[in-house]
């Protein structure tokens, strides 16, 4: 009996969200689908210790969640002598063949479900919440610890995206051809903000925001596999690099430690190892785009041994790339900091400045970081001091302002 | 499904171009409209004149107030509207996007709400 619990409970870890995603394009609606989803299961634990574990769980959970919707709706409906549109509503109660239903040989339904909970029609944190629920499984409570939000907010966001997709009619569906690179770029853009509340924080912030991250991979891949596009691939291989660095890039206290100075051998070289497989593949495809090359750039650091091995040169000809693809301040100033590493600090600082006399990283803390440090290694020192200053002054995380403040008492003393 | 949508660009824009370049836009609005007769999804439509034609009425506690212009100063200004039945929201998109002003405008896609005695949603 507790063998077939375990089974059960093992099914819905590997096929719960492959069946709510299912249950959704068959019912038309989240809500109903997701309460299938639990009448479905909540039937399994019922009838398999009786009958056995079927041969296709999946099918089995599909075919009873759509059942248990039927019923519920028509009970509802019993209630309702004006609801004549629910006879509309239900799914075609003739449906026989449950292979057809489930569509075995057309797309994934994970797929829709995705490019669904992305649509650039909803608001962006909403896409972010629908996202880690439906494709992810993650209890709104579990989101909004995560995000730092209270649940009935993110309840309200979820509630609030739900319901445009069924007021604006936002259909369940993989994207045509030609709409594909805007939609894939709105998944990855979802994918790629998850992970970095996950990979911003730091220790001191709790486990919850490391699964972030561990869930944005999964994300990532699961993508992988039922879209091979060469970003998707690029991007699952960035964050597998970024990943790959988390033991060594904070003390045991919390402390930022930067790339130069951490252990290279609390990297994870597996993870590496992946990562860079992967970038391969897809810079190959010729199709590439910025995940891509951001992953390129990770991979140049993560095959040096040590920080003076690092292929410099090639940096900053990969950020020379990234630039046409995607010409925005913040990779011309990470490309500044690659120049200084380069041709020395004199070049980046040129650089730097040139961005700040523009303007658009004015607010961007990392800028006066970055300006900062090249004045420190300069020897200028008083305009080190004022840089750090005004860095401090924008940064919003604690352990970038212990690290600010650390560089600052350097400087004095 | 039913939609509007709102065509919306900056009469600057529009007053800065050749009469030629106008006279080819309009062309090209009208091209659009035939196309999506054709295609089924046209319910009607209009391109307005420019705002500084409009007049705004509002009724408070029983007044009438008329004022010169349109009822908000905005970055875009309303050139005109189409009433569509799409599909659903992709297919309204991918039609919207042929709408020839939105090379340089914004269109904005608003579901039709039916409205009913009782129980209208919010």
């Amino acid at each position: 009996m507790n063998e077939i619990r375990d089974t059960v409970d093992a099914v819905y870890r590997e096929e719960s969200r492959r069946v709510l995603a299912t249950l959704i394009r068959v019912l038309g609606d989240f809500d109903l689908a997701e309460e299938a989803l639990h009448d479905a299961f909540r039937a399994a634990v019922e009838q398999w210790p009786r009958d056995g574990v079927p041969a296709n769980p999946r099918a089995w959970l599909v075919s009873a969640g759509r059942f248990k919707a039927i019923d519920r709706i028509r009970k509802l409906a019993r209630f309702d002598p004006l609801a004549d549109d629910f006879d509309e509503r239900l799914p075609d109660e003739a449906s026989p063949n449950l292979d057809a239903m489930l569509d075995e040989d057309l797309e994934d339904d994970r797929l829709r479900l995705i490019f669904t909970c992305c649509h650039p029609a909803l608001p962006s944190d909403a896409q972010v919440a629908l996202t880690l629920r439906e494709v992810c499984g993650l209890t709104t409570e579990e989101i909004a610890r995560a995000f730092l939000a209270a649940p009935p907010t993110l309840a309200q966001r979820i509630v609030r995206a739900k319901n445009k997709i069924k007021v604006a009619c936002i259909p369940y569906e993989v994207p045509e051809r030609d709409a594909l690179p805007e939609r894939l770029d709105s998944v990855l853009r979802v994918i790629y903000l998850v992970f970095n509340e996950g990979y911003a924080a730091s220790s001191g912030a709790s486990l919850t925001r490391h699964d972030l991250s561990a869930e944005a991979i999964r994300l990532g891949r699961l993508l992988v596999e039922l879209l091979p596009e060469p970003e998707a691939t690029g991007l699952l291989a960035l964050m597998l690099l970024q990943e790959s660095r988390r033991a060594a890039r904070a003390s045991a206290e919390g402390e930022i430690i930067l790339l130069e100075a951490q252990d290279r051998s609390l990297w994870d070289r597996t993870m590496i190892a992946e990562g860079e497989v992967l970038v391969t593949r897809a810079l190959a495809s010729r199709r590439f785009g910025p995940y891509t090359l951001q992953a390129a750039i990770a991979a140049v650091h993560t095959e040096a041994v040590e920080p003076e091995a690092t292929d410099w040169a090639e940096i900053v000809g990969l950020y020379d790339v990234l630039l046409r693809v995607d010409p925005s301040p913040v990779i011309e100033l990470n490309r500044a900091v690659a120049v200084a590493m380069c041709d020395g600090p004199a070049a980046g600082l040129e650089l730097v400045d040139a961005l700040l006399a523009r303007g658009d990283l004015a607010d961007y803390h990392l800028a006066h970081a970055a300006r900062a440090d090249l004045c420190r290694r300069l020897g200028k020192a008083n305009e080190a001091r004022g840089a750090y200053e005004r860095a401090l002054a924008l940064t919003r995380l604690e352990p970038e302002r212990r690290f600010l403040e650390g560089r600052l008492r350097e400087l004095s003393g | 499904m039913k939609y509007l949508c709102l065509v919306y660009y900056q009469e600057s824009d529009i007053n800065a171009m050749s009469q030629n370049d106008w006279d080819t836009l309009n062309g090209e609005c009208m091209a659009f409209g035939e196309s999506i007769v054709e295609s089924g999804h046209r319910l009607g439509g209009d391109a307005l004149e420019p705002t500084h034609t409009a007049t705004t009425v509002r009724v408070r506690n029983g007044k009438v107030t008329t004022t010169d212009g349109p009822f908000a100063e905005t970055k875009e200004q309303l050139a005109g509207f189409y009433a569509l039945e799409a599909k659903d929201l992709n297919d309204a998109i991918q039609v919207a996007s042929r709408i020839p002003p939105a090379r340089f405008g914004s269109i904005e896609i608003r579901p039709v709400r039916q409205l009913v005695p009782e129980d209208n949603t919010r």
